[in-house]
Parts: C-alpha cells; sequence; structure tokens
C-alpha cells in the first residue's frame, strides 16, 4: 500500500471502521512512513479539538428571544 | 473511539444550576413540582418523561441543558446567525409538539438534534438554492485529498491558545469549509452522530458520507496548520 492509499482509508482508520487485514496493511505502511504518521495525528487531532470544544454561552439577546418564543407559543 | 471522550461531554458542562438560573428569571414558573435543577444527567429519560406528562419546568430544564449545543449545532450548519436562531428556536417548539412521538429508542439529545439539523439544513438550502444541492454526489479527484504541507505542530495546541482564541480558530476554519463537507463533519465529529444517522439526516448514501467526512477531516486540518506548525502564524 502507497501513501495515497493510506489517505484513502484514513478516516475509516480512525473511526476503526476497517477490517483486520486493511488494518494490519495500514499499520505496516504507517510504521515505515513518518509522512502518513504525522497526517494521521494531525488529523486525529483536528477531530479530537472539535470534539472537546465546550459550547460557548448564547449570546443574552438570543437566549432571551428563546425563551420569549417559547413562552409566547407554548404557554411556558 | 477517537470522540469517546465527547460522550461524556454532557457530563463535563457547567453546572446545571448557573445554567438553569436565567429560564427561572425569564419565565417563573410558578409550578410547585419542579425537579430539582440539580438532577443528575444520568436522569435526562424522567425530564423526558415529566416534560410528556406535561411538566413545563421539566422541558425548560431540558431547553436550558441544550440551548448551547443546539445553538452551536444551528450556526455550524447554517452560517448565518438569523437562520441559526431561528432554527433553534423552532427546534425547540417543534420538540415540545412532537414529544409523544418521541419513543425512547435513542438519547433525547439524539432526537433533539435531528430535529434541529433539519431546520438548520432547511434554511441552509433555502438560502443557497442554486448554488449546492447537499444530495449531489461528489466528484472530488484523489490528487486533491493528498495533503500539501507536511511538518510537525508544535507542542498541544490546546495549551498554545487561550480557550476563547481556540473557539474562534475552529469557528473560522469552519467557516471556510463547503457546505457539503461542512453538514457530514458537524454531525459526525461535533454532534457524534453515527454514520447511518447523518446519512439519514442529510438524505445521503453512507459511502458518501464517508467520503465526505474524510475530505472535510483533511480540509480542516490543512486550514488548522498554519495556527500550529511550530513557527506559528505568519
Ligand atoms: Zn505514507
Amino acid at each position: 500500500m502507497n501513501c495515497e492509499g493510506v489517505t484513502r482509508e484514513l478516516s475509516n482508520y480512525i473511526d476503526g471502521e476497517v477490517d483486520a487485514a486493511l488494518r494490519q496493511e495500514l499499520e505496516q505502511h504507517l510504521g515505515g512512513c513518518s509522512h502518513c504518521t504525522v497526517v494521521l495525528n494531525q488529523v486525529k487531532m483536528t477531530v479530537e479539538l472539535f470534539c472537546d470544544a465546550e459550547p460557548v454561552d448564547l449570546p443574552t439577546d438570543v437566549r432571551n428571544r428563546l425563551y420569549a418564543a417559547l413562552q409566547s407559543k407554548l404557554g411556558l | 473511539m477517537l470522540c469517546a471522550t465527547f460522550m461524556t461531554e454532557d457530563n463535563r458542562t457547567a453546572p446545571l444550576g448557573s445554567m438553569a438560573r436565567p429560564i427561572r428569571k425569564a419565565l417563573s414558573t410558578p409550578n410547585p413540582h419542579r425537579l430539582a435543577s440539580t438532577v443528575a444527567r444520568e436522569d435526562e429519560h424522567l425530564l423526558v418523561a415529566a416534560a410528556k406528562g406535561g411538566d413545563l419546568s421539566a422541558f425548560n430544564e431540558l431547553v436550558s441543558r441544550y440551548e448551547r449545543k443546539i445553538f452551536r449545532l444551528t450556526m455550524n450548519i447554517t452560517r448565518n446567525h438569523e437562520d441559526a436562531e431561528d432554527a433553534m428556536q423552532d427546534a425547540f417548539l417543534k420538540s415540545y409538539s412532537h414529544l409523544k412521538d418521541f419513543e425512547g429508542t435513542s438519547r433525547f439529545y439524539t432526537w433533539l438534534v435531528r430535529i434541529a439539523a433539519n431546520e438548520a439544513l432547511m434554511r441552509l438550502r433555502k438560502r443557497r438554492p442554486n448554488q449546492f444541492s447537499l444530495d449531489e454526489p461528489i466528484t472530488t479527484e484523489d490528487e486533491e485529498l493528498m495533503p500539501r504541507e507536511i511538518e510537525d505542530w508544535g507542542p498541544s495546541p490546546e495549551q498554545r491558545y487561550a480557550q476563547s482564541e481556540m473557539q474562534e480558530i475552529l469557528s473560522g476554519v469552519i467557516d471556510g469549509l463547503d457546505p457539503l463537507f461542512r453538514t457530514v463533519f458537524v454531525l459526525r465529529d461535533v454532534e457524534n452522530l453515527s454514520t447511518e444517522e447523518t446519512a439519514k439526516i442529510l438524505n445521503i448514501s453512507v459511502p458518501a458520507v464517508k467520503s465526505r467526512l474524510l475530505r472535510a477531516r483533511m480540509k480542516l486540518r490543512e486550514k488548522l496548520h498554519p495556527y500550529f506548525r511550530k513557527e506559528g502564524l505568519h
């Protein structure tokens, strides 16, 4: 398997959606290719940063309008 | 699984009391049966059951619990403040009126995300009727996939930027992503929905989800690169 092949499967590999044979092939390549290893680690980190990010508070006016809408339309 | 930590995010958000307060103030519901605001996250199904039974304060609690995440979702999909706000409001209103249809086979939050994503997608499509179709097949050449800039990133990006700076960076890079890729990425990697769930919401095939997710991740890595490379932004 070459670097392009690894890149095509990178996402599936990260998600654990490759079968044992393909996994072994990928890991064999990754073991000898620092190029692909760097990319893999950076893609993983990219996903983690988004996974871990805390949502920010609603702007006050947005929140006020939300609860006003719930109050008027649902009679909350 | 990579996003496993995300699964526990609910438990890591601010204490409920601090989130629930503004609603009390805004609605000041006189319901004497109000559930304790300190109710555990695992008790979501109790809140849902109470809300189904007409306990409005329980529904308030659910809204206050998820308002930030739902607004982030509608904002991430539409990238338009007005549309995001409308989509969020309608999602909560619809979730209340359809609560009786919620069967509890999935988490309430997942059900809510589905409603909110649909509201947001509807507005996105309306805004750009001719620009793109979310259902169109993508013919992206594989060469485009191959990373161009490969260079180690510096020390942990999370330590390099303050939380607010990081939020701006993430928001900025996702903003620049084509809606075709952005919608898949947001549902899969930010909301942590399954590939099948994402395919269903976007009305595209499972292979299309996978292909777009790969491209989204690769593009985001590249967009983040200038911020995280050893030498920093230049
Ligand atoms: Zn390689």
